[in-house]
């Protein structure tokens, strides 16, 4: 295999990470606060429809990502009124998230298919980018930069900083956070509203850079993925990375043993791979002795009513 | 003075029945305003999705039809949403159940026997409730969460379907189109009332609700499903084992999903195509929670579902409203009802303002 086709394979792998990694990111701030929104497909499938017609309207690429995550914001602000404030279910309302997204994105991206739009440029000049060998670093647009500089800000707010402490406080313990003083709802709903916006940008870098087009459900399922991936990285973000990179190269393989047109597999069963993987993930990563669940937020997925 | 929400001693009956009555009745006024405001006359197509198809008796076999997956799946679900376990992979068990048996009916293809259809139909139930039952091992012996895997499985479940009709069991003369034979008519759900879509698979959905609502309300397992779910302590002390319900929960939704996808499969398409699932799986979770996951609501809910997905044909032709207004509708329908669940357990009450007691 040439240098050149090496180097393609690794920068699809960077592209196929990088909006499982965003939702991923996002998704685990607002678990580690105790929140579990199940709706990171939804999400993403607004933000993904926002961002692709507010890109086609306006010609402005950027202004597309930008409303993305305002769109996946207000999306996930929906969940925080049911869930937070009213204290409902959040399994079944995360699952009503994600089913509203669904109809939504396909209800008002209807008249946009076979719109075409730009892709982001680059972010480093064509010397770099345009580089045969360098573009394996510089070659991306500004969204990939982003997606690491924000797994090393995330590893550092939640790790090393004091509101950090206070959201994991909360997810640990909402009762004894609320007996300090700290305004759990509150913190709540700042971690699902950044989990939101991140996964509204997470969806647009489909609709905008992956497969710049529309097409009815354009995340396929991958919101989930990125579910499993917080899991799978035991709530800790640089293994979230790993997660994300790892899933990025099955999803890669199966893009390439497509083109190369590889006997190996039907590709329906190259297409199951992903999916697959994810389960076995799950299962091998909670088979290490005495570990496993121990990682969860202590209060992930459970409602809190202050005086309650 | 400022309205103050207060936990109710014990749940309110009536805000619990009123709830999805309410919720729909939201639906409806949030849609009317939606539909007006993207264009469509907001108001008729309201009314043509919830309301025309009940005025139209030549409709209510549709809708029998159109109800009966979504029940058998939502009673089955219910169960185990009531002991908090999460299938929410419904969806791929229903494809695995249409899989298994359309294997059936294609191996006794040629074959006639009575015995013919209720083998697929069996088939349908163990394919569906194997395919639940990958969760609920990597559950109890691993602990891994069944909501995640159970998903994941659906679309694996989803591509295998399409491997197999594109690839091995591609209709030999079928001009390459990506489906299998047709059912013979030994292999196919017979016909329940001459003229219409009515079939016995409605009748077959009606007999789970009777067993469902009997096993959950009169016998020790159904009691033992309920503590499980509401204090998982005290059936811990009661001697009840967790895992088997949660073995026994996730293979009676499996297994119903897969009878449904087998019956839909065979009773509505006859032979097996990628245009089978259309995510019934998945609108089952709202049939349940709109049932108060109880088989004889889910009967209602899923009613009410399917008038909407009626409604939604009508409203598509008459008003030009396109056809993925029908999820948001049901996706609306969910949140409000989580929504105004909240005065089921609490009720509202005047207080004084904070400020007076704010030291």
């Amino acid at each position: 295999m040439s240098l050149e086709i090496a180097i393609s394979i690794v920068m699809t792998l960077v592209i196929a990470a990088t909006p499982i990694l965003l939702a991923g990111l996002g998704e685990l701030v607002a678990e580690k606060s105790g929140v579990l929104n199940l709706g990171v497909e939804g999400m993403m499938l607004v933000g993904a429809v926002a961002g692709f017609i507010t890109a086609s309207l306006t010609g402005f690429t950027p202004a597309g990502y930008a409303v993305a995550a305002l769109a996946g914001l207000c999306a996930s602000l929906l969940f925080g009124v049911l869930a937070l404030t009213i204290g409902a279910n959040q399994v079944a309302t995360g699952l009503a998230l994600t089913i509203f997204g669904t109809g939504l994105s396909s209800l008002a991206g209807a008249g946009f298919v076979g719109t075409t739009i730009t892709r982001l440029p680059a972010l480093f000049p064509q010397g770099l980018a345009g580089h045969p060998i360098f573009r394996i670093v510089f070659g991306y647009d500004v969204i990939v930069y982003l997606s690491v500089a924000l797994t090393l800000a995330a590893a550092w707010f939640l790790n090393h900083t004091r509101p950090g402490l206070i959201l994991r406080c909360v997810g640990e313990s909402d009762a004894s956070a609320h007996a300090i003083g700290y305004p759990v709802t509150v913190i709540r709903y700042l971690a699902v509203a950044f989990g939101g916006a991140l996964a509204g940008l997470a969806g647009a870098y489909y609709s905008l850079a992956v497969t710049p087009m529309w097409a009815d459900r354009i995340t396929a399922g991958r919101g989930w993925i990125a579910l499993a991936l917080v899991v799978f990285s035991s709530w800790r973000p640089w293994r979230l990375l790993l997660g994300a990179y790892i899933f990025g190269a099955v999803m890669t393989l199966e893009l390439y043993s497509k083109a190369a047109g590889f006997a190996l597999l039907p590709p329906e069963m190259l297409a199951m791979l992903p999916y697959l993987a994810t389960v076995v993930a799950l299962a091998v990563i909670a088979m290490r002795p005495s570990r496993g669940r121990l990682d969860a937020p202590r209060c992930l997925g459970k409602t809190f009513r202050a005086g309650a | 003075m400022r309205l103050k929400l207060e936990p109710r001693k014990a749940s309110s009956r009536l805000a619990l029945y009123a709830a999805p009555v309410a919720a729909i009745a939201l639906t409806m006024l949030t849609g009317m305003v939606l539909f007006t405001f993207m264009g469509f006359r907001g108001a008729t197509a309201v009314f043509e999705i919830f309301i025309q198809p009940l005025l139209q008796p030549e409709r209510w076999p549709d809708i029998a039809v159109k109800a009966s997956p979504l029940v058998m799946i939502a009673t089955g679900l219910a169960i185990g949403f009531r002991a908090n376990v999460w299938n929410i992979g419904a969806e791929g068990q229903y494809i695995v159940g249409a899989i298994a048996g359309t294997g059936v009916a294609l191996a006794t293809y040629d074959t006639e026997g009575w015995w013919v259809l209720p083998l697929m139909l069996l088939a349908g139930i163990v394919g569906g409730a194997a395919w639940a039952a990958i969760p609920a091992l990597l559950r109890i012996r691993l602990r891994v969460s069944e909501i995640l895997t159970s998903l994941m499985l659906t679309y694996v479940a989803l591509q295998l379907l399409y491997y197999l009709v594109r690839g091995p069991w591609r209709d030999p003369e079928g001009y390459n189109f990506p489906q299998t034979r047709m059912f013979s008519e030994a292999q196919t759900v017979p016909n329940l009332l001459e003229g219409t879509q009515l079939h016995w698979g409605v009748l077959l959905t009606l007999v789970v609700v009777f067993i469902a609502w009997f096993v959950m309300s009169r016998t020790l397992s159904g009691y033992q499903v309920r503590v499980v779910g509401l204090a998982p302590m005290a059936a811990r002390l009661g001697g009840f084992s967790e895992n088997r319900t949660v073995v026994m929960t996730m293979l009676v939704s499996g297994a119903l999903a897969g009878l449904a996808g087998m019956v839909e499969c065979s009773a509505t398409f006859g032979q097996l195509t990628p245009q089978f699932p259309v995510n019934y799986g998945f609108t089952a979770i709202i049939v349940a929670f709109l049932g108060r996951l109880h088989p004889v609501g889910v009967l209602i809910g899923g009613l009410a579902l399917a008038t909407s997905y009626i409604g939604a044909d009508i409203a598509q032709t008459a008003s030009s409203l396109p056809q993925a207004a029908t999820g948001l509708i049901q996706a609306m329908m969910l949140f409000f009802l989580l929504g105004v669940d909240i005065f089921v357990a609490n009720r509202v009450r005047l207080a004084p303002s904070l400020t007076q007691h704010a030291s």
